[in-house]
């Protein structure tokens, strides 16, 4: 099950602060679940370092923690590709969704 | 204009936009390919033959056939008449497409946005629906 549980093993993490003007809504949301849909580990989202943790694929789930602009987002993730995956989404959220100068109007 | 879509190797499921109103359809298209990008099979339309709000079974079908992929395709709709008329649409398909299109029971805006987001991971016909219509409560 994508996402599910992986609490119970070696889980690499990784966290990072949303500086997003639009915080996490529908367009970073859309493009963090696509990213996280590339890797083959399960991949989990919080909005705080004890969660609760949701399926970072899952758009829906995404786009329902509503995370505002300033909210540290942790991620973890098991699987092969757990430490690539991490590394990729948080420098996406570093990265300001590649949005920089273009938020107007988003969200 | 209308519908126009950039054509993967049927790889993922394709989306179909309709409404009573080409504005709305195309909006709603403009929104998917600006938010998800260009992975997924995309087409709409909207409006009646003579240009007023409304759907016809004659543009759906060929929404249904810009927008297809082997994976299937999945139609979001908006009020009551683009929903008998897809299906009518969807009734009138191939023998071997059967069961590869299914209407969505989503917003159209946001069910859009959401089921193009899931095929463009490469997901079944049955979990874009099914993650489309999760919307469907709130």
């Amino acid at each position: 099950m994508a996402g599910g549980d992986i609490s119970g093993g070696k889980a690499i993490a990784g966290s990072v602060l949303l500086t997003h003007e639009v915080g996490l809504h529908a367009r970073p949301s859309v493009k963090l679940t696509k990213l996280a849909k590339t890797f083959g580990a399960a991949i989990q989202l919080g909005t705080s370092a004890d969660g609760p943790w949701i399926d970072a694929k899952s758009i829906v789930k995404v786009m329902a923690a509503k995370a505002p602009q300033g909210t540290t987002l942790h991620f973890r993730a098991a699987g092969l590709d757990a430490d690539e995956a991490v590394a990729a989404l948080v420098a996406l959220v570093e990265r300001d969704f590649d949005e920089a100068g273009t938020q107007a109007g988003h969200g | 204009m209308s519908g126009q879509n950039k054509r993967e190797p049927n790889g993922n499921v394709g989306i179909v936009i309709v409404s009573h109103s080409p504005d709305v359809a195309k909006g709603t298209a403009e929104m998917v390919r600006q938010m998800v990008g260009e992975e997924v099979p995309l087409a709409f339309c909207g409006g009646n033959p003579d240009g007023g709000l409304g759907t016809s079974v004659e543009a759906i079908l060929a929404a249904i056939d810009r927008a297809w992929s082997d994976a299937g395709v999945a139609i979001l709709v908006d009020l009551g008449g683009a929903e008998t008329n897809s299906e009518m649409a969807i009734e009138m398909q191939p023998e071997e497409r059967a069961g590869k299109i299914v209407v969505c029971n989503a917003p159209i805006v946001e069910g859009a946005v959401i089921a193009a987001t899931e095929a463009s991971g490469g997901a079944s016909l049955d979990t874009v629906r099914r993650t489309a219509e999760e919307l469907s409560p709130a």
